[in-house]
């Protein structure tokens, strides 16, 4: 995992933590409403309500899609990820808003490789937060082996 | 008047402010007139208090009588397991919960 | 029953090493009550009137006696010597110190347990048929599905921050004993023309606020496609459950307000969509699952019973349920002796509850969503050693389905939420009526009482259910009629305006006169009003 707390500065949604070896992503997002067909937006945000599958058309295009999070106990964000990953979206997936530790290993599981919380979170926490399942109990985007699956190899 | 409630962060034992710390027996809750948020503010890093708020309460002969059935419940306990009721608030009787 | 392998132990092992962390973190300052909070949430433990209070999964209400054994153990330990047992077949501790939670969450998991789920805005505690591997009425044992849902939903990625919680139920008989249509998805194993096994959902129902009965929204989905159908489910949930208001955050309201056909067809989209993501877990699993919940080694014995003693014949009548095996029955073990605190039990009753289902129920026991306690597999020839034992440890009275067998939530005793005291409410009535000798005659009468409008003691789907409200600062009781929570479910109407604590007791006399006045040959009180109607109760209740 690549630390960008040096590299990024001024953004103001500055990103905590990535997965990915590629070049960040260019920040400038625009909303579904405006994206897509009319513009050669390549960077999106989606708030809780909007319709993920909208983008679906767009995904080989876009290079950065970001979820928000305005609050963390909204959980539409989940599903929004998860879609776009298994509608085959391979850019960048970033959770930004209210990021909390707690929601760091779920969030990373449905398909999310970029986190940009408001508040800046404990790396230490953050770290043993991404290493917090030793197995899970369901499939999700991350492909990771199942508990069920592994008892029966 | 009004009076400070909550539970004891460590225990979750019912406790009341009585002008300096959190007392189990309501008897013991001061009028805290204006003051509530300023206290319940410096006592959030004292961790002594969790979810504190303020109730409105009346002093009588018996003591402090919260003026809503439930505070009145969690000062003297279950009024269907009377041997479990909070020991210093029982001079009232159970009638005094109803 | 279900056994934890490595896997599942490795999981709950962890969970309380978190726990243990975070509420630490909690004591010393670097955590905030609002950051906490769902962290507890997730464990269980609540703030209440009194104390702490940590709820205990008991999933699809199944234990042994070694885990009956350790919740009188931590009862006895962490609280004031008892638990209650909930109308979602679960444990609450009332007295708990959150500086002992974490201990408590190791002992549980000890013995295979914990509280995982039981509150939050998540999937919740599965529940089912208290009868399932012993009723002589179901398809086939519903709880392998239960567990396999139960995994499926435990910590589930995309679904921890639903718009609100969520509650399924998963049985496998026409008869419906675990309120199936009242639940976010009840679930019914059926099998089809062609003689296949698979799973009826419907969705949407619930109590609270606006009780709803769950419509069905698909008749047969195959067995190995059941847990994508219940992801479909929940992603249409979760994407569109109203988040703007609380009481609107259930998904009875989605699929009220977007109307059951249309949610249907979101379902099915989502549904196909995921049968291509590898969702479903290997069948394999399944099948390591069902054994678990194999027949234990019944013995052919007695059929019936000697009946000289008049109260052992009752108890049997009463309390003791037709099993797939003739030589044996259900027992039921009432917690709610005339008087008593329903679904309470001390650590002493608990124990004694274990011993006997050790000796007497190959070490089975249930928690029935009525607050009472099940021996599945009891021989016929053991019942008056049984009931002996029940009776000297006042777990003997035969009211199953009568109106001493009152289910009550905690209510204003207890919980924070509650607008009135529910327990002393059925503390008087059933004194009230065991003092007429009324029980016997009045057969069947399921009632119920809440003590808010959240619905836990299931007063919408009572014969008689009683709600309590907040008039004024003061209590008072709103009475309704015809209720019901099986396969015939409906939805109680209220009488009419409200009464005092004495007043609805007193009303609650003036119904079932009304009843027993108005009866036609074998009706319980739920028949007589459904023929007759509320008119007649309303008049003897107002005029």
């Amino acid at each position: 995992m690549t630390d960008l707390s040096q590299d990024l500065g001024a953004s103001p949604d500055e990103v905590q933590f990535r997965f990915r070896d590629d070049e960040v992503a260019d920040h400038g997002t625009v909303t579904v409403d405006s994206c897509c067909d009319q513009t050669n937006a390549t960077a999106v945000r989606i708030e809780p309500g909007d319709d993920a599958r909208v983008l679906l058309p767009f995904l080989d295009r876009l290079a950065l899609v970001e979820v928000n999070f305005p609050n963390f106990g909204d959980g539409r964000g989940y599903s929004a990820a998860r879609i776009l990953r298994e509608a085959g979206y391979e850019g960048e997936l970033r959770a930004v808003g209210d990021v909390l530790i707690d929601q760091l290993s779920h969030m990373r599981r449905c398909g999310f490789d970029a986190f940009a919380p408001d508040v800046r979170l404990d790396e230490d926490d953050a770290k043993a937060a991404f290493a917090q399942w030793d197995n899970v109990y369901q499939s999700a985007t991350d492909a990771r082996r199942t508990i069920q699956e592994l008892r029966h190899e | 008047m009004n009076i400070l409630t909550g539970n004891d962060l460590k225990t979750g034992e019912v406790v009341w402010w009585d002008g300096q710390n959190w007392s189990p027996s309501v008897h013991d809750a001061v009028d805290v007139a204006d003051a509530a948020d300023q206290i319940m503010a410096s006592e959030e890093t004292a961790r002594r208090v969790n979810v504190p708020y303020a109730i409105l309460a009346e002093r009588t002969a018996e003591g402090v009588r919260p003026a809503h059935i439930k505070d009145r419940v969690r000062a003297l306990g279950p009024t269907v397991r009377r041997d479990l009721a909070v020991p210093t608030a029982t001079k009232t009787g159970w009638d005094w919960v109803i | 029953m279900y056994q934890y392998d490595q896997y599942d132990q490795a999981m709950v092992d962890a969970r309380v090493a978190e726990f243990r962390d975070q509420a630490n973190r909690r004591l010393e300052g670097k955590m905030t009550e609002d950051q906490f909070k769902p962290l507890r949430l997730m464990n269980g433990l609540y703030l209440q009137l009194h104390a702490y209070m940590l709820r205990v999964a008991i999933p699809y209400g199944t234990l042994n006696s070694t885990q009956m054994i350790a919740l009188a153990n931590i009862a006895d330990k962490y609280d004031r010597g008892y638990g209650h047992f909930t109308t979602r077949q679960n444990l609450q501790y009332n007295w708990i110190k959150l500086e002992d939670a974490a201990d408590i969450l190791a002992d549980l998991a000890k013995v295979e347990m914990h509280a995982i789920q039981t509150s939050g805005n998540c999937i919740r505690n599965i529940s089912s048929d208290h009868f399932a591997g012993a009723a002589h009425d179901e398809l086939i044992d519903p709880r392998p599905y239960a567990e396999l849902l139960r995994q499926w939903s435990s910590f589930h990625p995309e679904f921890t921050y639903l718009p609100r919680k969520f509650k399924i139920a998963v049985i496998a008989a026409d008869t419906d004993r675990a309120a199936m249509r009242l639940h976010d998805i009840g679930i019914q194993i059926v099998q089809n023309d062609a003689g296949e096994t698979g799973a009826s959902f419907y969705v949407g129902g619930g109590m609270g606020r606006t009780p709803m009965i769950a419509p069905q929204i698909r008749d047969f989905v195959p067995l190995d496609q059941l847990v994508t159908y219940a992801e479909a489910c929940l992603r249409v949930y979760n994407r569109y459950g109203r988040r703007d208001n609380k009481y609107k955050a259930r998904i009875k309201i989605l699929v009220h307000e977007m109307g059951a056909e249309e949610y249907t067809r979101q379902v099915e989209e989502e549904f196909a969509h995921l049968l291509d993501q590898g969702v479903e877990p290997p069948l394999a699993e399944l099948e390591r699952i069902k054994p678990f919940f194999a027949d234990p080694a019944f013995e052919d014995g007695a059929k019936t019973v000697d009946r000289s003693d008049p109260d052992f014949a009752l108890w049997v009548d009463r309390n003791t349920v037709r099993h797939k095996h003739d030589s044996y029955v259900s027992a039921v073990i009432s917690l709610k002796p005339v008087g008593g605190i329903p679904g309470d039990a001390t650590g002493d009753q608990m124990r004694l509850m274990a011993d006997l289902a050790k000796q007497y129920s190959f070490d089975e026991l249930r928690v029935m969503h009525t607050q009472n306690i099940v021996l599945p597999h009891v021989k016929i020839a053991d019942l008056h050693a049984l009931w002996t034992a029940l009776e000297e440890a006042g777990l003997g009275a035969p009211n199953l389905d009568t109106i001493e067998d009152i289910i009550a939530c905690p209510g204003l005793d207890y919980c924070a939420l509650a607008n009135a005291r529910s327990i002393p409410l059925a503390q008087r009535i059933s004194e009230k009526f065991a003092e007429k000798g009324r029980n016997e005659e009045l057969g069947q009468l399921k009632l119920k009482i809440s003590g808010c409008i959240n619905a836990c003691g299931h007063h919408h789907a009572g014969h008689i259910g009683i709600l309590g409200v907040d008039k004024k600062g003061k209590e008072n009781y709103q009475l309704s009629l015809g209720g019901s929570e099986a396969e015939d479910v409906s939805l109680a109407k209220i009488t009419g305006p409200g009464f005092d604590e004495d007043g609805v007791i007193d009303a609650v006399e003036t119904v079932t006169d009304v009843y027993l006045d108005q009866r036609e040959d074998g009706e319980r009180f739920l028949d007589t009003y459904r023929r007759i109607g509320m008119t007649p109760f309303k008049e003897a209740l107002y005029d």
